[in-house]
C-alpha cells in the first residue's frame, strides 16, 4: 500500500460510488439514458430484423426446395404469347430424373366473384385455374383451411382459393354456405391455401378440378385453342441434384417442334435473391439509430456537466476523505459509462424484443447477430466514456477548497 | 508519550490573488501535540478557514512549512497528500456534508473509503465510531431523518472512524442551536478525553474559552496562544 501509487478501491466500492448520482436522481438518469436506449434499440432492431427475415426466407427456401422448375409458354418468334402443347406434361413425366409433375391451366374467360350481384368488372385481379390433383404436393403449398380437391370434388362445382384470393374475397373460414360465383354458377369453396411462394399465380386463383373445368367452364374447346385445352404452367419436381440436367431438357421435351417458344424458370431463384436483399439492412433506420445515439451522447454529457456543478460539495468531501484526483475522475467517468451502458442494455433488450415479436409474427426464426448486441453495448461504453471525459476531468481538477466553499 | 507533535506550522503565509494581493495568513507558526484540544478563534475574515484548509492539506501555503507527524506536506504529490488525508486527518464541517442517499452507517464507514481498509473492517470501525458518538440505534437511518445535532454527530463519527492523528473541525456548532451546540461541545470534550487530537475553529470567544488551548488569529496573524494549566 504505497502512498505514491495510491489506494485502489475495491470494484464493488467503485461501482457503488459510480452509481451515487444515478441512485440520487433516478428519473434524470433514466431520461438522459433514453436517447442511447432508443438509438441502440433501433440499431439492434434493424440488424436483428434483417437477419431474421433473411433466416426466414432461407428456411422457406430450404423447406420448399430448389428442385422445382416451372415450364410455361414463352413468346413466339412471330410475336405474341406461345402456348404449350397439350401433351407437354405427359412428355415431361417420362423424363428420367423427374420426380413429379403438376400443372394448372388458366381459364381466361372466367372470373371470380363473391356473389352474382358483383359487377363483372370487379374481378379483384382474381383468376380461375384448373389444377392437377397433385398440385399442392409438388408446390409444397399447405392448406390453411378446409380440404383440397379430391376425385369427387374435382368433378363438381367446387373450388379451393389461393391465399390472396381468399383474402380479397373476405373469406377466412370454410363453411357449407361458403361459395363463389364463377362462370355463371355457384362454386362451393372447399378450402383455402397458404401462400405459395414458388407459384405466386395460385395465390390469386380459384382452383378447380380439370373435370369440373371441362364440365362447367368449357375448358376444352376444340374450335378455339385460345380457350384452353393445354396446361398454362407445368411444375416439375426433379430429383435433387439433377435440376440443371432436367432444366436443359425441358424446353425440347415440352415442345419438340419449337423449343424456343417455351419458358423454363426456377422460381426459388426469386426467393434466393430476396433472401440476399433481406440481408442488406435498412440503412435509413440504421442512420436514425446512429443519430439517436449521438443525441443520447450529448444528453449524457450535458447531465454529467450539470452533475459535476451540483455535486461540488460531494467532490470536496471526497477529497477531504482522501480521494485522489484520479479517483474523482474515475468516479465521474464510471458514472457516465454506467449511465450509457444502462441505456445501451435497455436498448438492446428492446431491440431484441421488437425483433422477436416481429419475427415470430412472421414465423421466422429470431436471429440477433452477435455484432448487433455486442456492438450496441460496446458503442454505449464508448459513448459514456467520450461524453463523461470532460466533466470527469473538470471534477478532478476542482480545487478541494473551492469545492467545499458554500456560498 | 504525551509530547508527540502531530502538527507543526513554521512561518506559514497564504496570499490570494495578485491585484491587490490578499494576505489571508502571515507568518503563522505553532504546533499541536498528540491529545490536545485547541481552538483557533478569531473574527470573520481573520483567516481561520484558510488556516484549516492548509493544515488539512486541502490547500498549499504560499510560503512556510506544514508538517503532519513530521512529514513536510510541501514535498508530497496529490496522491500522497490524499493518502495522508485518508489516514491522518479527519474533517468536520459546519454544513455536515453527509451523503443523503446513504445510511448513517454507510456515511461513517465511507470515512475510511479511500484509506485502503477492507469493507468488513470499515463496517466494524463504523459501528465503533457510531457507538462513541451515541448513535448506534440510528445506524440504518438516512441523514435526512436526523436532527441537526445528530447529523453533526454522524459527521464527527466519520472523521473519527479511522482514528486520525488530528481532527479538524470548522465551526462544528455553527449550524446548531445553543443547546445542541453545547452537547456537541460535550462530545468533543469526551472524545478528546478518549485520546483524540482535535483542532476546532470558531469565531465564538466564549466557546473557545471552554477549550484547554486557544490560538487567537486576527488579520491572518496569530495574536495569542494560551494554554490553560491542566486542571488535573
Ligand atoms: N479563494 C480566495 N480567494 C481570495 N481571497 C480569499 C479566498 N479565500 C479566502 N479569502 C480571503 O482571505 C481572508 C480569510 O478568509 P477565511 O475564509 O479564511 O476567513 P475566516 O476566518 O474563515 O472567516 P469566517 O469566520 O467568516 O469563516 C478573507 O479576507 C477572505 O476574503
Ligand atoms: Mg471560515
Amino acid at each position: 500500500m504505497s502512498p505514491s501509487s495510491g489506494v485502489r478501491l475495491h470494484w464493488r466500492d467503485g461501482l457503488r460510488i459510480a452509481s451515487v448520482g444515478l441512485r440520487a436522481r433516478p428519473m434524470r438518469a433514466a431520461l438522459s439514458a433514453l436517447g442511447i436506449a432508443i438509438g441502440t434499440a433501433a440499431i439492434v432492431g434493424v440488424l436483428g430484423l434483417s437477419a431474421s427475415s433473411q433466416a426466414g426466407l432461407l428456411a422457406q427456401i430450404d423447406r420448399l426446395g430448389t428442385n422445382l422448375l416451372t415450364v410455361e409458354g414463352g413468346t413466339r418468334i412471330t410475336g405474341g404469347d406461345a402456348h404449350l402443347p397439350r401433351e407437354a406434361a405427359a412428355r415431361i413425366e417420362h423424363l428420367e430424373q423427374v420426380a413429379q409433375v403438376a400443372h394448372t391451366a388458366l381459364l381466361r374467360r372466367d372470373r371470380v366473384y363473391r356473389s352474382r350481384l358483383t359487377p363483372v368488372t370487379n374481378t379483384g385481379g382474381l383468376q380461375v385455374r384448373a389444377a392437377s390433383a397433385n398440385l399442392l404436393t409438388v408446390l409444397g403449398t399447405g392448406l390453411a383451411r378446409g380440404a383440397w380437391l379430391n376425385d369427387g370434388t374435382a368433378r363438381v362445382p367446387v373450388a379451393v382459393l389461393g391465399a390472396t384470393a381468399a383474402r380479397r374475397l373476405g373469406m377466412d373460414r370454410i363453411h357449407a354456405e361458403q361459395r363463389i360465383w364463377v362462370g355463371g354458377r355457384w362454386f362451393h369453396v372447399a378450402g383455402i391455401l397458404r401462400p405459395s411462394p414458388l407459384a405466386p399465380d395460385t395465390d390469386v386463383s380459384a382452383l378447380v378440378g380439370y373435370p369440373a373445368a371441362r364440365e362447367y367452364l368449357g375448358y376444352v374447346d376444340v374450335r378455339d385453342a385460345q380457350l384452353g385445352g393445354a396446361p398454362g404452367s407445368i411444375y416439375v419436381r426433379t430429383e435433387r441434384g439433377h435440376e440443371a440436367a432436367v432444366q436443359s431438357l425441358l424446353a425440347r421435351t415440352a415442345n419438340p417442334r419449337s423449343p424456343s417458344e417455351v419458358a423454363v424458370s426456377q422460381p426459388s431463384d426469386v426467393l434466393t435473391a430476396r433472401a440476399a436483399a433481406a440481408g442488406a439492412f435498412d440503412s435509413l433506420f440504421l442512420g436514425l439509430g446512429i443519430v439517436a445515439l449521438i443525441v443520447g451522447a450529448v444528453g449524457v454529457a450535458n447531465i454529467m456537466i450539470i452533475s459535476v456543478l451540483e455535486r461540488r460539495s460531494e467532490i470536496g468531501l471526497r477529497r477531504a476523505l482522501g480521494a485522489m484526483q484520479r479517483q474523482i475522475r474515475t468516479q465521474f467517468l464510471a458514472e457516465s459509462i454506467l449511465l450509457a451502458v444502462i441505456g445501451g442494455v435497455v436498448g438492446v433488450l428492446f431491440g431484441i424484443l421488437a425483433t422477436a415479436l416481429y419475427a415470430t409474427s412472421k414465423g421466422w426464426a429470431v436471429v440477433i447477430p452477435v455484432e448487433a448486441w455486442l456492438g450496441g453495448i460496446a458503442s454505449a461504453i464508448l459513448i459514456g466514456a467520450v461524453a463523461g471525459l470532460v466533466p470527469a476531468i473538470r471534477a478532478s481538477r476542482l480545487p478541494p477548497t473551492e469545492a467545499l466553499r458554500t456560498v | 508519550m504525551n509530547g508527540d507533535i502531530v502538527l507543526q506550522l513554521d512561518h506559514v503565509a497564504k496570499v490570494y490573488g495578485e491585484d491587490p494581493p490578499v494576505h489571508a495568513l502571515r507568518d503563522v507558526s505553532f504546533s499541536v501535540r498528540r491529545g490536545e484540544l485547541a481552538a483557533i478563534v478569531g473574527p470573520s475574515g481573520s483567516g481561520k478557514s484558510t488556516l484549516l484548509h492548509i493544515i488539512g492539506t486541502l490547500d498549499r501555503p504560499t510560503s512556510g512549512v506544514v508538517r503532519i507527524r513530521g512529514v513536510d506536506a510541501a514535498g508530497l504529490s496529490d496522491a500522497e497528500l490524499s493518502h495522508l488525508r485518508a489516514g491522518q486527518i479527519g474533517f468536520v464541517f459546519q454544513q455536515f456534508f453527509l451523503a443523503e442517499h446513504a445510511t448513517v452507517h454507510e456515511n461513517v464507514a465511507d470515512g475510511l473509503l479511500y484509506a485502503g481498509v477492507g469493507a468488513a473492517e470499515r463496517n466494524r470501525l463504523a459501528h465503533e465510531a457510531l457507538d462513541r458518538v451515541g448513535l448506534t440505534d440510528r445506524a440504518s437511518f438516512r441523514p435526512s431523518k436526523l436532527s441537526g445535532g445528530q447529523r453533526q454527530r454522524v459527521a464527527i463519527a466519520r472523521a473519527l472512524v479511522g482514528d486520525p492523528a488530528i481532527v479538524l473541525a470548522d465551526e462544528p456548532t455553527g449550524n446548531l442551536d445553543s443547546t445542541t451546540g453545547a452537547s456537541i461541545m460535550e462530545l468533543i470534550h469526551e472524545l478528546n478525553a478518549g485520546g483524540a487530537t482535535i483542532l476546532m475553529i470558531t469565531h465564538d470567544a466564549d466557546l473557545a474559552a471552554q477549550l484547554p488551548r486557544q490560538i487567537r488569529v486576527l488579520d491572518g496573524q496569530v495574536v495569542s496562544d494560551v494554554t490553560r494549566a491542566a486542571a488535573s
